[in-house]
């Protein structure tokens, strides 16, 4: 059973559990599922700047600082406790494309090549990460929610402006990956 | 034409006004909301179920976000794609039913109102998805997990945010 958690979970498991989540924030106190609001909240609560968008009580969302608190708790228990250590095991064809630009290492869930403190300040890891995370917070603020207010919690509540959102997630995704991303990795 | 300055203002004061983020429940909702450690730490134990589900499924790896926007693996797809019914199917429930929750609140809906900003903004993230390979919640568990590079990424996502909510009444939607 250990031996069975430990290796990776398949998608028929892990994503009825996820789509679990929606019926049990609703059911602990008629919560939303919608983790991209935390960020908002983190602005709204250590530097509003008398911005209208950051001027409401933030304290009353409380519960999904808590949630991600959890996430990153539930991350750390993942990888500290219940992981066999082995490799990702990826598409061929992504790994001899991903080794066209020296990246080879597969032990980890992020490549370190471009996700670690001593390659930050390379251009290449410095895009991918301050730049591509700044689009995901503008984005998502824009867009009014993430993969999980939109494509979940939307879609499950079959709210059409949310079909309409996740669309356009995956197009973003798809522009990136295959026509921008090769040149960004290559820097 | 002497009305026109106040038109204007009147016009900007409605912008600010329109709701284009529907996730901030408590601020259309009247009462006050439990902020005690006690009552929340509920929310933190669901989190780290699903912040382990992220771990184990390898949700919160960039590789897998690379295969998925390059149609090289049914992985990601299976996930959002299972994750949707089985919401589709509890939110029908509940519905259905008009259960309340456990501390006596009855379930609301909000219908979300569509705005040119889910597609600018949708376009935004997803280019940022597939860089990171992280959306909101993984970015928390990749920290969690021990890339704590990562956090300059959320530190980013926090910016990237805020100048959203400075910009915003000069954004369309």
């Amino acid at each position: 059973m250990i031996a069975l958690i430990k290796q990776p979970w398949p998608w028929y498991v892990a994503g009825p559990l996820i789509g679990l989540i929606v019926p049990t924030l609703l059911l602990l106190g008629n919560k939303h599922f919608g983790i991209s609001a935390n960020l908002r909240h983190i602005c709204a609560a250590c530097f509003p700047a008398n911005i209208p968008f950051f001027r409401y009580n933030w304290k009353k969302e409380i519960w999904n600082l808590f949630f991600v608190a959890g996430i990153l708790v539930g991350g750390f228990i993942a990888a500290r406790w219940l992981s066999d250590g082995g490799p990702v095991l990826i598409a061929p064809a992504l790994a001899s494309e991903l080794q066209s630009y020296n990246i080879t290492d597969t032990r980890h869930l992020l490549p370190r090549e471009i996700f670690s403190w001593e390659h930050l300040l390379t251009l290449r890891s410095f895009i991918l990460l301050v730049v591509g995370g700044f689009l995901v917070g503008f984005g998502t603020r824009y867009a009014g929610g993430c993969t999980s207010g939109h494509a979940i919690m939307g879609l499950s509540n079959l709210q059409w402006p949310s079909l309409v959102a996740t669309v356009c997630f995956m197009i973003g995704g798809f522009v990136m990956a295959n026509v921008l991303l090769p040149f960004i990795m290559r820097l | 034409m002497y009305y026109y300055p106040l038109l204007c203002a009147y016009k900007k004061f409605k912008m600010s006004n329109k709701i284009t983020d529907f996730e901030v429940q408590s601020s259309d909702k009247a009462g006050a909301a439990d902020t005690s450690i006690r009552h929340n730490f509920r929310y933190l134990l669901v989190g780290v179920v699903f912040g382990i589900v992220f771990v184990k499924a390898e949700i919160i790896s960039w590789f897998r976000i690379q295969e998925m926007f390059r149609l090289q693996s049914f992985h990601m797809y299976g996930v959002i794609g299972s994750a949707v019914v089985v919401g589709i199917i509890s939110v029908w429930i509940i519905k259905k039913s008009g259960i309340k929750a456990i501390d006596g609140t009855p379930v609301t809906f909000q219908p979300k109102k569509f705005h040119k900003g889910q597609i600018y903004g949708g376009l935004l993230f997803g280019l940022g998805w597939a860089m990171t390979g992280a959306c909101p919640g993984p970015l928390f568990a990749q920290i969690g997990s021990g890339v704590t590079v990562v956090a300059v990424v959320l530190l980013s996502a926090v910016a990237g945010t805020w100048v959203y909510g400075y910009l915003k009444e000069k954004l369309p939607h």
